[in-house]
């Protein structure tokens, strides 16, 4: 147990690691924000194509050799998350398939660019980190991880803000609008937002495994809470918790930052269902 | 001044027109009842009056002080909802939301407001309970209160009774009728159930091939009302 301790207290007098711990907890944080209204909106996937998309920016900034790769990334990444989560009656390819068509089809692009202008020697090594965030979250610089207190401050109180419009037309679009509320514009919100929290979250846990931090602190919490307020703390002191295990665990074992918090997300998840489901047997 | 005047409405999406030439008044106090058949175009209607999509001729006229964000909505339910994690108390207040503009939270007022509704619905106790835990004549409630904390005045409401039971649906009229008698709000409701509708409403609009608007009385003696009386059905 000591040898642990002493191994912990060496890694932490790097300051990386303190880097990768802030960044980490303050991206998982504001992803499950976000999550729970994605996850009731149906856009549960939303985080895996947006990522996506990011990936195929990533390749196109490192194409035209862009020092700095994350104004072009978040852009692309935006358009594209307003796009999907336009609610128009006149689109034509539905929810579910424009997601899936997006995602893919990015990743393909993405893939092609690197592949056909690659610049550096271990190709399948930069495509490898890009999807699963192996190495990245290690070589954050002090600017990273400021850029990712300021945006994540910006999204939390956004979301603070409005947090009584976001319930209202997540839970019912149409009476919102019968009211006065202009749920056009809080579902652009909501998508920009996500946006800018997915384009930080590739650092974390590379474009492939996004998604978990999206949807499994909201799913575990909507197993044991039954209000929306409750549920939104539940599932960002979830997010929290399990990405500073995970961090912890992957500097103690050696083992990938992005897929270690995945795996504690989801032993999190099994444990939420089972008392979930003690509970309802018990009432 | 009547509190809503339809003129020469024609309705329809996609470029398809579905009702021509719709004119009528809805006076303060009026309980009108909208019935037609399956793609007469009666939610297209509802959702013109509401205010989510435009006529492709002819305008709504809110009148008598109404203003648009004032209309009351009590909305068919949708699949998110089923399974949404809401407490009673957060849905009825979200009805507050159209007062509040840009204010982030809400106040002491539509707090009181949303209370008062959840007390008038019957439904004091609740307020922590999950609302898809809820029996669906509870869950109806729980949306009427919310529309009540919307409106003062006019209720637009979808087929409220679809999926109630008897007993839950002759409560459900119950409570829509004393809400038009004691607080003198006007409603509009679109309902599959003709006897219902001739037994509650002021007013009759019947839509689909042979268009009718008058007085309930009128309208047991129009050819149309009667051939329904007979129990008869029109193709």
């Amino acid at each position: 147990m000591t040898e642990i301790f002493s191994k912990i207290a060496l890694y932490f007098s790097f300051p990386f690691v303190w880097y990768a711990l802030i960044v980490g907890v303050l991206i998982a944080f504001c992803s499950s924000l976000l999550g729970v209204t994605l996850v009731l909106k149906r856009f549960s996937f939303i985080g895996d194509g947006l990522s996506h998309v990011a990936f195929g920016a990533i390749a196109i900034a490192s194409v035209l050799k862009l020092t700095n790769n994350m104004p072009l990334v978040l852009l692309i990444t935006t358009l594209c998350a307003v796009l999907l989560l336009r609610t128009g009656r006149n689109v034509k390819i539905k929810g579910d398939a424009a997601v899936a068509m997006i995602s893919v089809g990015a990743l393909a692009v993405g893939y092609l660019l690197m592949n056909i202008f690659s610049t550096s020697g271990n190709l399948s090594g930069d495509v490898c980190s890009t999807l699963f965030g192996s190495t990245s979250i290690i070589t954050l610089t002090q600017t990273d991880v400021w850029l990712c207190a300021v945006l994540s401050v910006v999204v939390t109180l956004v979301f603070i803000i409005f947090y009584n419009k976001i319930f209202a037309v997540t839970f019912d679009e149409s009476f919102a609008q019968t009211t006065g509320t202009r749920a056009n514009l809080y579902n652009l919100l909501i998508a920009v937002t996500i946006a800018v929290v997915i384009v930080l979250a590739m650092n974390l846990v590379g474009s492939l495994l996004i998604s978990a931090l999206v949807i499994f602190p909201a799913l575990s919490a909507m197993r044991i809470f039954k209000s929306f307020k409750s549920v939104t703390i539940c599932a960002a002191v979830f997010a929290v918790v399990c990405s500073l295990l995970g961090i912890l665990i992957s500097i103690i074992a050696g083992t990938p930052v992005g897929s270690t918090i995945v795996a504690v997300d989801i032993v999190a998840f099994l444990v939420f269902r089972a008392v979930g489901l003690l509970r309802e047997r018990r009432s | 001044m009547p509190l809503l005047s339809c003129q020469n409405l024609s309705l329809g999406y996609d470029g398809i027109e579905i009702v021509k030439n719709l004119s009528f008044d809805v006076n303060s106090c009026d309980y009108l009842c909208i019935v037609g058949e399956n793609g007469s175009g009666k939610t297209t209607l509802m959702k013109t009056l509401l205010g989510l999509q435009s006529p492709m001729g002819g305008r709504v006229i809110t009148g008598d002080g109404l203003m648009q964000n004032e209309i009351g909505y009590l909305p068919q339910q949708t699949i998110v909802q089923r399974d949404f994690p809401a407490s009673v108390w957060e849905v009825v207040l979200s009805g507050c939301q159209g007062h509040s503009g840009l204010r982030p939270f809400y106040n002491k007022a539509e707090k009181k407001l949303a209370k008062e509704n959840i007390e008038k619905m019957g439904l004091s106790g609740l307020e922590k309970r999950c609302y898809r835990e809820l029996s669906g004549g509870q869950q109806q409630r729980v949306l009427l209160a919310r529309a009540l904390c919307a409106t003062k005045k006019i209720l637009l409401l979808d087929e409220p009774v679809s999926g109630l039971d008897p007993r839950v649906t002759a409560e459900m009229y119950a409570l829509i009728e004393e809400l038009n008698r004691k607080e003198g709000i006007t409603i509009i409701m679109i309902s599959h159930d003709i006897s219902a509708a001739v037994r509650y409403a002021s007013h009759i609009l019947h839509m689909g091939d042979t268009e009718f608007f008058g007085t309930k009385a009128e309208y047991i003696d129009s050819d149309i009302g009667k051939s329904f009386a007979k129990g008869g059905r029109i193709l």
